[in-house]
């Protein structure tokens, strides 16, 4: 998308001015992902290589159905299998499809300092534009789902886009495409919602008390949704955060230390100055020198 | 004797190194914290090189500093001296410093700045480390990261302020510069700002810039 003139930003990193903004008229989007019906074919995962033309490094088999065993930069998504034996004893496999989860509020792009590196368009979606990105790992810290992936090789962080590509023109992204069961569903964020909602019913009239939507109100939001049958407990589906929110760290690093670093670095510039202009230097007087002489005189006759 | 010899070559060229890294340093750095600041990324060939070069040149003033405090930490003893000319700082803030205690070599506010970098440089250096993304990311978790680059920018603020306090100090007191770029100061020079450092060093019939050891002579 950097390369078109998008001109729908709504956020952009380390910027004081408003960016482009003026072709915002766009429906939020989301994507819905639906635990329950997924069946970890990893199709999802075959797409988004395939579209996006990544190929990570073949890795080793570790004894997880988990492949390969993280996110990395040449690896958007992931399916992340959980074995969880609920109260009655009975064994869930719980497969999650982890990714970028497009943050009303981005962590990332709050904690980027590059300039344009990380931005946010009026449809949700936060992408990262390569070409400014300094490589410094900052969005790796301001995530609250640890998703970005810094590249040994090209010192570019990376993570889903959510196919802004195709997006932008009007199609869904690849893994919504290729997956089979309808578990990843692609729409207006209001749409999403409400589907979400006709599921929840029925996992709830299906024994699955508490069922529920993720989309937590911590970041504002998230513009990749899932549903799960286990809501109460986000973190039993591969350490889904329950409560995620930007750490108070990075909110203190990029939110009140700025102006305050800057403030007293300008606060002591400025008293040196006018302590110069109302006291002004402090000079040797020919008194001083006379009295120095004398002194390292006395000092040579004692000898 | 119409020269002091205040700083030799050795901790002149020691003191160039570091204040040349500092520089570079509170350059990149500051590109790297304040957006308004980025633009400074473009003299060190922008923003990547910027994220690449900024850590080699704290370890080279990591090491530097080291050097200075190998040459300056004897004459930084805190004494009571310090605690008297501390009390007179509001004299000493106006240029009336006759009525100010004698102080040695450097005064309370020289070793504050000095004690102070001691601990900021090896504090910068360390959470520099752990968010040393190339190298170090491997062995840190992103919480420990999140608290290192807080507590990094932190200590790169309060460096900032005593180099500013140092910097401006040194204009202020007419000669100190000529005491860091030649490496002496006059004797007048030496009466008005470190009295004590004088007597000692015309004690001992030394020329600068520590006592003659075993030079002999009373102490005035």
């Amino acid at each position: 998308m950097s390369d078109l003139q998008s001109q729908d930003y709504i956020r952009r990193s380390a910027s004081t001015l408003t960016p482009p903004s003026i072709r915002n008229h766009e429906q939020e989007v989301a994507k819905l992902i639906d635990v329950s019906r997924c069946i970890g074919c990893k199709a999802c995962q075959a797409a988004c290589m395939e579209w996006n033309d990544l190929r990570a490094e073949v890795g080793y088999f570790e004894g997880s159905y988990d492949n390969p065993l993280d996110l990395g930069p040449s690896t958007w998504t992931l399916m992340r299998f959980t074995e969880w034996e609920d109260e009655k004893g009975n064994l869930e496999w719980l497969i999650r499809k982890d990714g970028c989860m497009h943050c009303e509020d981005p962590g990332c792009l709050k904690a980027c300092p590059a300039p344009g590196a990380i931005v946010q368009y009026a449809n949700g979606i936060v992408d990262f534009i390569s070409e400014n990105c300094i490589g410094c790992g900052y969005c790796v810290t301001g995530c609250p789902f640890d998703i970005p992936r810094v590249s040994p090789v090209d010192h570019k962080s990376y993570k889903c886009t959510l196919c802004s590509d195709r997006v932008g023109v009007g199609l869904e992204p690849a893994c919504v495409k290729a997956c089979p069961t309808g578990a990843i569903m692609f729409g207006s964020k209001t749409d999403m919602t409400a589907w979400a909602g006709e599921r929840i019913v029925d996992l709830k009239s299906r024994g699955f008390q508490n069922a529920g939507l993720y989309d937590p109100p911590g970041v504002g939001g998230t513009h990749v949704m899932y549903v799960l049958h286990h809501a109460d407990r986000p973190s039993l589906y591969a350490g889904l955060p329950d409560r995620p929110r930007i750490s108070p760290f990075v909110e203190a690093w990029k939110g009140i230390l700025k102006p305050l670093a800057l403030a007293g670095i300008a606060f002591t510039a400025l008293a040196g100055f006018f302590h110069w202009v109302v006291v002004g230097p402090n000079e040797v007087q020919p008194e001083d020198e006379a009295r120095a002489r004398r002194q390292l005189q006395e000092a040579e006759d004692r000898k | 004797m119409t020269r002091l010899v205040r700083n030799t070559t050795a901790s002149r060229i020691n003191h160039w190194i570091t204040a040349g890294c500092f520089m570079l340093l509170l350059l990149s750095g500051l590109s790297m914290f304040h957006p308004m600041l980025f633009w400074l990324s473009e003299l060190f060939g922008g923003g990547q090189w910027t994220r690449a070069v900024h850590p080699w040149i704290g370890t080279v003033l990591l090491v530097s500093y080291a050097g200075m405090i190998v040459q300056f930490w004897r004459d930084n003893g805190w004494n009571r001296d310090d605690v008297a000319w501390m009390r007179a700082i509001d004299r000493v803030l106006v240029n009336e410093e006759e009525r100010v205690p004698e102080v040695g070599r450097f005064n309370a506010g020289q070793k504050a700045v000095f004690w102070s970098m001691a601990l900021l440089v090896p504090v910068l250096f360390l959470t520099g480390i752990v968010i040393w993304e190339v190298y170090f990311a491997a062995y840190t978790t992103i919480e420990q990261r999140r608290i290192a680059v807080l507590i990094h920018c932190l200590a790169a603020v309060a460096a900032i302020i005593v180099w500013i306090v140092h910097v401006y100090a040194a204009i202020w007191v007419r000669g100190s510069v000529r005491s860091m770029t030649q490496g002496y100061v006059t004797p007048g020079w030496a009466w008005r700002h470190h009295r004590k450092w004088l007597r000692r060093l015309a004690a001992t019939g030394s020329s600068g810039p520590r006592p003659r050891v075993g030079g002999g002579g009373p102490r005035p």
